[in-house]
């Protein structure tokens, strides 16, 4: 897949993002030197290879059921935008 | 047109750990708002989510009671959408390697006396993170959040498409219920929403093999609205096809006031999840040695008890489990016994009653009932199984329903029970008379025992021969003309006679032995 420069410049328009004409054909340079890596990378026949969860080869550890948290909700609310009667508020939402 | 109704269920289950799945924070229901919503549950930046043991455990529970495989490494996987209570913009769920799949569960549908037996399979069991909850209607134009749910463990069980009624899934729906709270991982409390329905519905031409378009309608909270929900829909899909229609695929909500389904997004506009591996959370490894732990801390599940109930001796006991349960005919009945109850002594073996289907599906409705039943029985005696059963289903849930309690909350204790029917066994009381003698019981609320009521009351019948004799005589004495009557051939005054000696002794009279004096005295 190939990118044209009006790409890399819409692109950034949609993300609010200024870009000057010098930035946008580094950029450009940039994405398609990405672009070519997941190319070679889909080149790569793994039709019969376990998909990686983890980078880490190690397992998950587990806790004991224990309650160890306590009641912090004025310090969590403390930079809440807004709160009333112990509820975080947003703006309405009904889907 | 003959039309087939297809249906599969989604269970949400909480799980009854203390802590949240990810998070020591406490999962009571009704704490203040908030209260219970520490850094990680809401999604604070730099928080880790650690595993909780026990809710793994709960779900390697439901898997064996199932007969399910155990995945030996599940992954946790970050399902991701944006709704204000859920604070992270993704919920930590399972997607390829769930922990608990495949597995199946008997269910009985259909009428008593007509019902019939079903093989309803399992697709999954994943576990996931409750979201928290979102007020819309107690602030003025704006919504307010709890988080306390928020990581609430949850076990997702997916049914496959295998029922084909409402019936049927009221009844998986049912067993499903019955058996997360009989193996101990979930309370069940509907109204706290600890079991939450989604049912997937769909129509096909009877005989038809490939499957219709499904509509997902979400969050039913109790059997009755999913009942509802799924013949409304069922109909209306029926309704929209034979008008020319078609049936897209969507998500619909169940409006109970109405009693009808209205979409709530289509197949166009249904969210792509963007599911993928939650780099926070590594592999979840279950060996081999933890399972077989859990496995032999497993109770006795409800089929496996149900047989046991209703088997006459040890051989038909272990050909009713092979008969449920699929295992090889040559298995050995003792050990094939004893692997159906893990727990049991070989002693627990001969715990068999030879109680009717219906008595044993009765008593293993609920672990608790199991137990009530069981701890009657032990003191009563096996040999009167049949009378213990009949006082627990016919006395005890009968009232209890009445009353809409359930067995924990039984007025009358087992032991009380027990001691009431013993004094039936040993012909202290009638029946009749022990019926009188429960009401008391349980009316008093003071855990007061048969004997006691028997005594003030002044209950014990009359068994003594000389004084039941005593007593025909003078009825014989007095009514001179019945008796010549019998004696020339109307045996109808049989009754008359008895009905006088039960009235006689205000009904303590052992009816059984009156019958045989009467018969004696009146050929005499």
């Amino acid at each position: 897949m190939s990118l044209s420069l009006d790409d890399v410049k819409r692109v950034a328009n949609l993300a609010r993002i200024e870009v000057g004409e010098d930035e946008a054909r580094a950029t450009l340079a940039q994405l398609t030197g990405i672009f070519s890596l997941i190319e070679q990378m889909q080149a790569v026949d793994t039709s019969a290879i376990k998909p990686m969860s983890h980078p880490q080869d190690a397992v998950q550890r587990l806790r004991d059921d224990v309650v160890t948290e306590t009641d912090q909700h004025k310090l969590f609310q403390s930079i809440a935008p807004q709160v009333e009667a112990r509820f975080y508020l947003v703006p309405k939402v009904i889907e | 047109m003959q039309w087939e109704i297809v249906v599969g269920l989604e269970v949400h289950t909480q799980l009854s750990t203390k802590s949240k799945i990810f998070s020591g924070a406490s999962t009571i229901f009704g704490a203040l708002p908030n209260a219970q919503a520490c850094l990680i549950d809401i999604g604070f930046p730099g928080v880790l989510p650690v595993l909780n043991r026990d809710a793994v455990e709960r779900a390697i529970k439901f898997g064996l009671a199932v007969g399910a495989t155990i995945n030996p490494v599940s992954i946790f996987a970050r399902k991701n959408y944006f709704y204000p209570d859920l604070p992270k913009g993704y919920q930590i769920s399972q997607y390829e390697l769930p922990v608990v799949q495949g597995g199946s569960i008997k269910i009985q549908a259909g009428h008593y006396g007509s019902e019939h037996n079903k093989n309803i399979r399992l697709t999954r069991a994943h576990l996931e993170e409750d979201a928290g909850k979102s007020l819309h209607e107690d602030f003025d134009s704006v919504t307010g959040i709890d988080f306390n749910r928020a990581g609430t463990p949850l076990l997702e069980i997916v049914s496959e498409p295998d029922m084909r009624s409402s019936s049927e899934a009221i009844a998986f729906a049912k067993t499903l219920h019955s058996l997360v709270r009989w193996i101990g991982i979930c309370d069940g409390n509907m109204q706290e929403g600890s079991f939450r329905c989604d049912a997937n519905v769909s129509i096909r031409r009877l005989g038809e093999n490939t499957l219709g378009t499904r509509r997902e309608i979400k969050n039913l909270n109790s059997f009755r609205f999913l009942q509802q929900a799924i013949d409304y829909e069922a109909q209306w899909q029926i309704d929209t096809l034979e008008s020319g229609g078609k049936i897209q695929q969507a998500t619909v909500l169940f409006d109970s006031s109405k009693r009808e389904t209205r979409v709530m997004r289509n197949k166009e506009n249904a969210q792509d999840y963007r599911y993928f591996p939650d780099p926070d959370l590594l592999p979840l490894e279950i060996s081999q040695k933890w399972i077989e732990q859990i496995n032999n801390s497993m109770p006795e599940l409800p089929m496996q008890r149900s047989c046991r109930f209703m088997a006459h001796d040890t051989t038909s006991y272990a050909d009713a489990l092979r008969e449920q349960f699929g295992t090889k005919p040559e298995t050995n009945p003792d050990i094939l016994i004893k692997q159906s109850c893990h727990m049991a002594t070989v002693n627990d073996i001969h715990k068999i009653y030879a109680l009717s289907a219906y008595d044993a599906a009765m008593l293993t409705a609920d672990i608790t009932t199991a137990d009530y039943f069981e701890e009657v029985v032990k003191i009563v005696g096996n040999t009167h199984a049949k009378l213990c059963a009949n006082w627990v289903v016919g006395e005890i849930i009968t009232r209890l329903n009445q009353e809409s309690k359930i067995i924990v909350v039984s007025l009358i204790s087992a032991q009380q029970l027990a001691g009431l029917l013993l004094r039936i066994v040993d012909g202290t009381i009638s029946g009749k008379t022990a019926k009188d003698v429960l009401n008391d019981m349980w009316n008093s609320m003071d855990g007061v025992t048969a004997d006691a009521i028997i005594e003030t009351k002044n209950l014990k019948q009359v068994s003594s021969k000389e004084e039941i004799e005593r007593i025909i005589d003078e009825i014989f004495f007095t009514n001179p003309r019945q008796v010549s009557d019998y004696r020339n051939g109307k045996v109808k005054a049989f009754n008359f006679f008895f009905g006088q000696v039960m009235k006689a002794t205000t009904g303590k009279a052992n009816p059984a032995q009156v019958k045989k004096i009467l018969a004696e005295k009146l050929i005499a």
